[in-house]
């Protein structure tokens, strides 16, 4: 979900990414102005996230992780690390927080080069990392302001029930509205979250058609580092906005005239000319060298077709839609939905999906090295969709924002390694 | 004679391997050489081309039927290395002359000359039959001998021990990159025959037999970490995860786990009974745990790389060592040392610290499964070794474990089979070190 002026010079761009940078721009623009025309804002995190109830009260959502992810791409995240290691968060500690935390030390500028402003309330929905818990703990000290906390009981029996929903909705509507109304001075209006989560569906239909278009051959899009780009509005402060619906139906557009012209996807260093391998990538990208990472890939003529990253932000191709008629329950099976919320079973069985629907070459992990929650019992799960696929797991290692982590040599070595292994099981040992 | 030839451009050697036309093993060159991928390949190549000059000489002895001779044959052999030797001497004298200087100090000279003429002198000792080498390389083999006589006669002539040394680094780096010529099978083998008191009609004919055969790559395959630096299309380049697991399964076929302990990574690879690989796990970013680490605690130690593994054999308590960083286990050799530990227990537990690493890797890619094929420089380390048996027995039970005495080519192996199969397909398109057709 980055804006992709924060990518390297040169760079071969959609028309849609273009759309994509001018809309996360304005928002960061009014973020930056918000002392003056008295915008407040709400900072929350991706999975679980609120905006349209954020955004019926006029309030502003910030995304530390998004922050975070865009200072590495701007190569500011080593700095800002060095920052939080400074204060004392330790070498292991999650890179989204010591980058966030080192930028506001800094001087909270964002990825637009605009000072971001202070939090008016920290929302956190919490559906499964619990460094989100802390994070907002250390946010709650620095800027003593208030916190709201939704509890999102986990799915881990894969199955949302009555009394779970009634648990989460019960809490939006006696913590989390009235947190909002005192922020914002206004009162809960219940119309104008249906107007917005009519609208988030409108989005959501053709985000999935835009991720569905990867079961063609050659895929028009990929799914992983493209798909970052694609998940951008919808995952952070768009969902929900006449923005976003416009947005998703030009990409929607576009896409699909890509495939009818069976054109493959588009990388930094321009179209992609065949492809050679189709995979399925579980676990975020590494931001500090994006490009260098997505281009081992291209490279090789190797397509993500699906990827578990590009849900985190919620899962929407297995039917789920925000409701304008049941709002506030469509909102707490959003949140329950989210992937991060999603049990290793769970998982193993929409990769499974995945593999199988969108006819890929096998499954790739790449494991953050700093991010537990996500990374815990991924080599089981890369086992175990091995045994149910029969096609072959590859396992790379980085992290999120640190560059210290980034072994160019080593990722590469893996990736080639993984592919060949393909290349060599199809033809049966003959290659 | 039509040959394919895997290159492994690794961290520490470059190996290459050559098949002949069915698919035999004909030649091997390792060099240590790494001031630049190119002459350590070019090197290690010519080292195998000299390697199947001697096989095809074997073969036309025994088609001769002059099995009397496999005597005359290593006789031969060891004259030819001794040649091959006295050849990079002479190389070496004329660098290092070339690199005395006028602001040298009175007597320089003089003693790199003397120097020159006793290594020449020695090398009839090195390369008598049952003469024992520490190394292969002559970087080592000539270094050795160097640095002992620089110091020994730097006190007696009076001359700055550290300006010996210093001309030798600059003048060995300069030998090493200059490959070919000292390596001419025809050349040495010529002075070689010379110098052997006597020579069998049918030795000298094989000899002219074999250096006739007209040598030809049909295909080369490269691997390895610097295998992006080789002159090879992208599709002649395969990884070294792929060629240890096919190079593995070419030497035992039962083989469905390999472990690579190399110089800076360690690769746990599963394959199936065809030798394709199913799964494999390596180290990430840190090289702790790999061969790197073995060299490092014998430069601690002051001793060679060769004698870790004997030294640790002899433990009879190991100690426990608990880091695998490399500059840790370092300063915990160092704190084990002023305690009074024993040098032989706490190399024992440093083996048994860098295969403890390795069995995590071999969990994660799968584990165990019988037959288990140890590769690598490591493979050679027969401290390493035990260890790992120890420990395999302990978690996976009964498991046949292979190790070949030639582990350290599995890799090139595998790549020469690629090789072998891409020849068959068809011509190269673009014949790669084509200059190196013939040694």
């Amino acid at each position: 979900m980055p804006d992709v002026s924060a990518s390297a010079t040169s760079v071969h761009k959609e028309d849609s990414q273009l759309r994509q940078k001018n809309m996360i721009a304005a928002h960061f623009t009014r973020l930056a102005q918000a002392p003056e025309t008295g915008d407040k804002n709400v900072y929350t995190f991706v999975p679980g996230n609120l905006t349209e109830l954020i955004r019926s009260f006029d309030l502003l959502p910030v995304l530390p992780e998004i922050n975070a992810l865009q200072s590495a791409m701007r190569g500011k995240s080593r700095e800002y690390i060095a920052v939080a290691e400074k204060l004392g968060h330790s070498e292991d500690v999650c890179t989204y927080v010591k980058c966030d935390l080192g930028m506001m030390k800094s001087g909270n500028i964002g990825p637009t080069g605009e000072r971001l402003p202070k939090p008016d309330l920290l929302l956190l929905s919490y559906t499964g990392c619990f460094t989100f818990m802390k994070w907002f703990e250390i946010l709650r000290e620095e800027y003593d302001c208030p916190v709201v906390m939704l509890h999102v009981p986990y799915q881990g029996d894969g199955t949302i029930t009555d009394s779970m929903r009634r648990y989460v909705v019960d809490q939006l509507r006696d913590k989390v509205i009235p947190a909002l109304e005192a922020v914002s001075g206004r009162r809960y209006d219940e119309a104008r979250l249906r107007e917005m989560l009519a609208r988030s569906a409108r989005a959501e239909d053709d985000l999935v058609a835009v991720l569905n278009a990867a079961r063609q051959k050659p895929s028009p899009i990929d799914a992983y580092f493209g798909g970052v780009y694609y998940i951008g509005p919808i995952f952070s402060a768009f969902r929900g906005t006449e923005e976003a619906v416009d947005y998703y139906r030009a990409l929607r557009a576009e896409v699909e005239e890509r495939a009818h012209q069976g054109l493959g996807p588009i990388t930094p260093d321009g179209p992609m000319a065949r492809e050679r391998f189709r995979l399925v990538v579980e676990g975020p990208p590494n931001w500090t060298s994006f490009r260098e990472f997505w281009k081992m890939f291209a490279d090789e003529g190797a397509v993500v077709v699906a990827s578990t990253y590009t849900k985190v932000g919620g899962v929407y191709d297995f039917g789920f839609r925000h409701d304008p008629d049941r709002p506030l329950e469509s909102l707490a099976e959003y949140c329950m939905g989210c992937y991060t919320n999603l049990s290793l079973p769970r998982r193993v069985e929409m990769l499974v999906r995945y593999i199988r629907e969108f006819d890929a070459d096998g499954l790739l992990i790449n494991s953050i090295k700093s991010c537990n929650s996500f990374s815990a019992g991924q080599l089981m799960m890369l086992r175990e969709v091995e045994r149910l696929t029969g096609r072959p797991g590859g396992f790379i290692e980085s992290d999120l924002v640190d560059p210290r982590y980034f072994s160019a040599a080593n990722i590469k070595n893996r990736l080639e390694s993984y592919l060949q292994m393909i290349e060599q099981k199809r033809a049966g040992g003959a290659a | 004679m039509k040959l394919n030839v895997g290159i492994d451009l690794g961290s520490t050697t470059t190996k290459a391997l050559i098949l002949g036309e069915d698919g035999d093993v004909l030649g091997r060159g390792i060099t240590n050489s790494r001031s630049n991928y190119k002459v350590a390949c070019d090197v290690a190549l010519c080292e195998a081309m000299i390697n199947v000059r001697f096989a095809l000489l074997s073969a036309a002895l025994e088609c001769a039927g002059a099995a009397t001779t496999w005597n005359q044959m290593d006789r031969l052999e060891l004259a030819f290395r001794r040649e091959q030797y006295l050849a990079q001497l002479a190389m070496l004298a004329e660098v290092l002359r070339s690199f005395i200087t006028r602001r040298d100090a009175d007597g320089v000279a003089r003693v790199v000359d003397e120097i020159l003429s006793r290594m020449e002198r020695d090398a009839d000792a090195m390369f008598q039959p049952g003469a024992k080498r520490k190394s292969d390389f002559f970087r080592d083999l000539a270094g050795s001998i160097y640095l002992r006589l620089a110091e020994e006669l730097a006190r007696s002539e009076g001359v700055p021990f550290d300006r010996l040394v210093g001309l030798f680094d600059k003048a060995i780096l300069d030998v090493e990159n200059r490959p070919a010529d000292a390596e001419n099978f025809g050349l040495h083998v010529g002075a070689a025959l010379v110098a052997l008191p006597e020579v069998p009609p049918a030795l000298r004919g094989a000899v002219a037999e074999a250096a006739a055969v007209p040598l030809e790559v049909t295909c080369s395959v490269g691997t390895g970490y610097g295998r992006a630096t080789l002159p090879f299309p992208k599709d002649q380049i395969r990884s070294e995860i792929l060629c240890h697991g096919l190079g593995a399964h070419a030497m035992f076929p039962a083989t469905r786990t390999v472990l690579d302990i190399g110089g800076q990574d360690t690769k746990a690879i599963q394959v199936d009974e065809r030798g394709i690989v199913t799964s494999f796990q390596m180290n990430d970013r840190c090289a702790a745990g790999c061969g790197r680490y073995l060299g490092y605690i014998a430069d601690e130690m002051n001793m060679s790389l060769q004698e870790l593994g004997p030294m640790a054999c002899q433990s009879s308590r190991p100690v426990r060592i608990n880091s695998t960083c490399t500059v840790f286990a370092g300063a915990e050799l160092r704190e084990r040392l002023s305690l009074g530990e024993k040098r032989e227990d706490i190399l024992a537990g440093l083996h048994r610290a860098i295969i403890l690493r390795a069995m995590s890797l071999l969990a994660r890619s799968g584990g165990v499964s019988s037959e288990f094929t140890f590769t690598g420089g490591v493979a050679r380390n027969p401290a390493a070794v035990r260890a790992l048996q120890s420990l395999v027995g302990e978690n996976y039970g009964d498991v046949k474990m292979n190790i070949s005495p030639d582990s350290i080519y599995t890799g090139a192996l595998g790549a020469a089979l690629f090789a072998r199969r891409e020849g068959l397909r068809g011509p190269a398109a673009e014949p790669a070190l084509e200059e190196r057709k013939t040694a």
